[in-house]
Formats: structure tokens, sequence, C-alpha cells
């Protein structure tokens, strides 16, 4: 018996996607013209219940961030179907708030102004006082109150990506897609957006989806762990529960058994599937996808807050 | 920030990032890295020019042609010292003209006689042809600008319009002025047909002349700015599902701008060359116009006086430019790149 089946055996099957909130059904996707065509993603099942919180965790290159645009609707699948509340998603929408890669922080506008971008046009029948009200409320969870008239030059990486969080859940979406959100940071900083994201998500419970390259970032947030395996034809693995207490402690799970046991399965299921690929197919080295954040030509300066 | 910190960054928006050294100088900063900053950025300059006067009067000496010596720098500062004494006598003159004026209005209505106002008619002095031409630049700019920057962004965001127009634009670009301005001066001559004109056709002929030849630079640089937009951007406004009008208004012009002003700042530079070749042609009371009469009139003062012209042209080109780069940096969220 392999490594991965006996994973299987314990975790069970995918829950059945057909009644989820959120799911994609035999989704495919392919780049290039038809002489040098690359199926980056290949039959990718998902199904996400209404206030759950997913963690999607694969290799650079996998494929993750084409699965978020997927999903968010900024490209389209070549085979397959994307359904938010059993609906098909028709193209992008605020629907599905995006924190990208990169920030994608507007650079002419400030703090305040990026957020407030996102809440005229969604709330656009609200009263001005309202729509500040809720900038203001936003701006604050994310702890950036006093970087209400900052502009994104003058920000650390971690304050970027605070921005760009508060700017996705102002506009209350049904579900956040995270795309890598904290992988561009230090470990400090890092550690530190973690633990916010995790009190973030406990005061609201929204559907959450987390694209994450740490597997123990994964653990952390998660209430499953999804792995996706390297691609090319990438597909997403078995569903990999987190059964840890909430509040999660980032120092008193790293002695837990079950972080322990679903941080090897996780692992093992992901060098599994890359030795697979690397013995069934000759494939040149992954590369590298060229995301970075957006140089906002300032100097890095990393403020651990 | 300090206050010292909030000069220095005044300073350098007004594009006089040269004197920054002497505030830091002044203010105990790093003293001999700072006189070091200005030897190189005044000192050598100086030396510069000071060997270019030489070498001018030097070699203005030795040449002769049919209406006297070339002038040296001394005799060009001469000459610019009588234009401005000519405009001060001029403004005296007009002064003068206007109280006798007053006092003929009060006889006139004393005596119960009809009074008709007159306007002094005086010829244009120096300055006022400067004036004149700063004004024309301006209108021709404002229309270039107008037509160019609405194009560019059209062709920054579709390449099917884009295609389009790209012929044209590159059968149009390289035209002269000399061209234009003929075409021009019979069109405007036959459209702007007004009993009582607001403008001056010459003026209106020359302006026109002054966009046609510097829209282009604007336009081209809008559309790459515009077509260069990041796309992660225009995904925000995807996501925010933003209307047509507001992505191009909230992200593609803000966006781009640095770009356009580029363009803008090109644009105002070709304006002003092409500007003193349109005056010369359509007699636009302004310094193209003065240059030609200088030559016509060819006495011994005309070499000299258009030495002051060319100066002029050139340090207002100078300012003009350093005003369009302040201009920029107002409105560019990366001063960096400036
Ligand atoms: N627009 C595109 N055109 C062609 N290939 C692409 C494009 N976007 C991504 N790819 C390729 O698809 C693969 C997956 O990319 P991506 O989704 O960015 O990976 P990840 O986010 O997991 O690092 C990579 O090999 C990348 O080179
Ligand atoms: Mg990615």
């Amino acid at each position: 018996m392999t490594a991965s089946a006996a994973i299987l055996d314990d975790v069970g099957s995918q829950p059945a996607v057909d009644d989820s909130f959120f799911s994609l059904q035999a989704v495919s996707k392919s780049y290039g013209d038809s002489w040098n065509r690359t199926e980056v993603l290949s039959g990718v099942n998902l199904g996400i219940s209404e206030g759950e919180f997913v963690a999607i965790v694969g290799f650079s290159g996998s494929g993750k961030t084409t699965l978020v645009s997927l999903m968010g609707g900024l490209i389209e699948p070549d085979s397959g179907s994307i359904l938010l509340g059993g609906a098909p998603v028709q193209g992008p929408g605020p629907d599905r708030g995006i924190v990208f890669q990169n920030y994608s922080l507007l650079p002419w506008l400030n703090v305040r102004d990026n957020v407030a971008l996102a809440v005229d046009e969604i709330f656009s029948d609200w009263s001005a006082s309202d729509r500040e009200n809720q900038v203001r409320r936003f701006v604050e969870m994310v702890n950036l109150g006093e970087a209400m008239e900052k502009y994104p030059a003058e920000l650390s990486g971690g304050m970027r990506q605070r921005v760009s969080v508060a700017r996705a859940l102002a506009t209350n979406p049904k579900i956040l897609l995270l795309d890598e959100p904290l992988s561009a940071l230090d470990a400090l900083t890092r550690a530190t957006l973690q633990d916010e994201i995790e009190r973030i998500w406990e005061e609201d419970r929204k559907t959450v989806l987390l694209i994450t390259n740490d597997v123990d970032e994964a653990i952390l947030l998660a209430d499953r762990i999804i792995p996706l395996s390297p691609g090319p034809r990438a597909t997403l693995g078995p569903s990999f529960p987190v059964r840890l207490e909430r509040p999660r402690d980032r120092k008193a799970i790293n002695h837990d058994p079950e972080f322990k046991k679903v941080r090897n399965m996780v692992t093992q299921y992901l060098m599994d599937a890359a030795a697979s690929v690397r013995s069934q197919t000759y494939t040149a080295p992954v590369s590298l996808p060229d995301v970075q954040p957006a140089d906002l030509s300032a100097p890095r300066i990393s403020i651990v807050r | 920030m300090s206050t010292r910190a909030r000069v220095i960054r005044g300073f350098e928006f007004a594009g006089l990032d040269l004197f920054v050294p002497f505030i830091r100088l002044f203010s105990g900063e790093n003293p001999r890295e700072q006189v070091a900053t200005i030897v190189r950025t005044f000192g050598t300059p100086l030396v510069a020019i000071a060997v270019f006067l030489c070498a001018w009067s030097a070699i203005a000496a030795s040449i002769e042609t049919s209406i006297g010596a070339v002038p040296g720098p001394v005799a060009v500062w001469e000459e610019a010292k009588n234009l401005v004494a000519e405009h001060r006598q001029e403004r005296q003159k007009e002064a003068e003209f206007y109280v006798r004026m007053e006092k003929l209005k009060e006889q006139y209505a004393a005596q119960g006689r009809p009074w008709k106002d007159r306007k002094y008619s005086g010829k244009p002095t120096y300055f006022d042809q400067i004036w004149t031409s700063l004004e024309t630049v301006f209108a021709g700019f404002i229309i270039a600008s107008l037509v160019a920057v609405p194009v560019g962004i059209l062709c920054g965001l579709s390449p099917t319009f884009y295609a389009a127009v790209n012929p044209l634009i590159q059968v149009f670009k390289p035209v002269s002025p000399l061209a234009w301005l003929p075409i021009v001066m019979i069109l405007v001559s036959g459209l702007y047909t007004s009993e009582n004109p607001m403008f001056e056709k010459s003026f209106i002929s020359s302006a026109v002349t002054v966009a046609l030849c510097s829209l282009w630079p604007t336009l081209v640089n809008t559309a790459l700015g515009v077509a260069a937009v990041d796309r992660d951007y225009l995904n925000v406004a995807r996501v925010l599902k933003l209307s047509w009008w507001r992505t191009v208004t909230k992200i593609v012009i803000p966006s781009s701008l640095p770009l356009i002003f580029t363009g803008l700042r090109l644009s105002l530079g070709v304006g002003w060359m092409v500007l003193i070749a349109a005056e010369m042609l359509a007699q636009n009371p302004g310094l193209g116009k003065f240059v030609w009469d200088m030559f016509q009139n060819g006495s011994s003062q005309t070499l000299a006086q258009i030495m002051v012209a060319v100066a002029t042209i050139g340090i207002i080109g100078f300012l003009l430019d350093r005003m369009m780069i302040s201009l920029q940096r107002l409105v560019s969220y990366d001063a960096a790149a400036v």
C-alpha cells in the first residue's frame, strides 16, 4: 500500500460537491496556443460549505494563482463549471473578494481611498457618512487606523497586505479568496498577520479560501487543507481536516499531536505527488511564476507591529 | 517633517533642486559635501558659460558682415538693455496718453459734446511681443491637449481604434509647421469671418499651427501610458465591476498620468519651437515677427537684436520645461520616476 492510499483511508473521501456553497466541477484550464499548449489545471473538483475556512497548499508554479483567477472569474475555464450558491459565476464580481498575491493597491490613492474606491462602488446606495464609517471600520479592523492617509509606497509589505485584506472585506463578499497573501513577507510579519487573519475570521466567520505554500500556515488557519498536486495538469488531492480547537495558539499547537499528524500527511502527500509527476513525465524544472509584489519604488521597511 | 525638510521638498517640487545644497549648507548639514555639490552643480556650468562667452567675443570680432561686425556678448547685452528702456518709454507714453484722454473727456463732458474712448495705439514693445508669443503658444498647446489626450486614451484602450488611426498619426506627425501654416491661414480666413473678431486671424493661424505640430508627442505618450496600465489594476476594477467611465477616470488615467505629462512636456517644447516659425510667416505680433522685422530692416543693430531674441526664446523654453516638470511632479504618484 502506498503512502497516499493510506492517507486516503484515514481521511475519507471528498465531500459531495453538489450541495456546496461554492463549488468547482471538473474545471480544466490550459495556456498557450494549439502548438504549444500546457494544461495547467486538469479536472479540479472542490466544494466549500458556507462559513468554512479552506486552505489549498501547493508548490510554486503549480497553478494556484490560475485557480484563484478562475474562481474570481478573471479568466474562463476551458471546461467544467464554477458555482456560487448554486448559480454559475459569470465573470468577476464583488461577491468573490480577491486578495491578490501582489496586493494590487492603487499607488496614487492613499489607504483610505483605496478602500473607499471599493466601498463607494459596491455600496453606492448608502449615505456618504455610512460609506465613510464602513471604510474606517475595516481599516481599523486591520490595525491601520493610524495610516489612513498614507500612500502604498509609504507602507511596509505587511501593511500593504493588510490594506488589501481590508479592501476585500469591506465590500462584504460572500467568499474571500486569498492568493498567497503572506508569502512575500518576512517571518515575523507573517506570523503577526496570520494571527490577525485568524482573529478577523473568528469575528464574522466568512467563507474563506486561502492559497498558500506554507503547510504550517494552513494548519493554523484552516478547517480543511487540500493539497494541489504539482503541475502541469495539476489537480486537487483529498481533503485533510484540521481538528484543532479554536482559537488556535501558534505556540501551543506546535506540540499538538493532531498538528504533527496533519503536517506529516499533507507534506507526505505533496512529496509523493511531486515524485510521481517526476517519474511519469519528463518535465523541465518547474518554472517559477514571475509574480512579484508591486515594486512601489520605495525602500522596503519591515515594520513589525 | 521638519521645517527644513519641508523647505527642501518645496524647492525640489518647484524644480529648483539645484538650490537644495545651499539650504543644507546654511542649516549646517555636512558642509564639506554640500560645498562639493555646489561646486559641481554651479561651478562647472559657470566655467562653461564663461568659456562660451569668451569664445563668442573672440570669434565675433573677427567676422565682418554686410551690416557690420557680428556683435559680441557685450553688444548684445547693451541691446537687451535698450529693449528694456524702449519698453519703459513706451509704457510712459501710454500712461501720458491716457492722462491726456481723461482730461479731454472731462472737457467734452463739460461742453456737453459726445465722447468716444480711444485706445492707445503705440507700437508693441519687445515685452508685448513676448507676451503675445506666450499667449499663442498656450492657446495652441491647450487646443493640442484637448485633442491629443482623449484621442490618446481611446488609442490606448482600443487596439482596433489605434490600428485605425495609427497610419494617419505616422503620416501627419513629421509634417513641418511651414507646410501646415498656409493651409491653416487659408482655412482660418475662410471660416473665421466674424464681424467683431475676438482674436486676430494671425493669432488663430499661429495657435492652430502650433497645435497641429505639437499634439503628437502627447497623443503617442498617452496611448502608450494607457496601453501599459498594469493588468492587476484593471483586475481590481473588474472585481469591483467598475463602469467603463469609472475605470477610465479612477484607474486608467491616474495610472497613465506620468506618461501623459511626459507627452505634454514634450508637446509644449515642440510648440514653442514651432511657434517662432509660425509667427514669422503668419505675421502674428510675437517674437517670431520681431525677429523677422529686425531681419527686414537690416540696421546695424539687427544682429544684436536677433541674438537677444534667440536668448529670450531659449530662456523661456527652458522655464516652460521646468514648469511642466513641476506640474508633472504635482500629479504623479511616483515622483521618483520623473
Ligand atoms: N497568462 C499565462 N499564460 C501562460 N502561462 C501561464 C499564464 N499564467 C500562468 N501560467 C503558467 O501556469 C503555471 C501556473 O502558474 P500560477 O497559477 O501562477 O502558479 P502559482 O500561483 O501556483 O505559483 C505556471 O507554469 C505559469 O508559467
Ligand atoms: Mg501564484
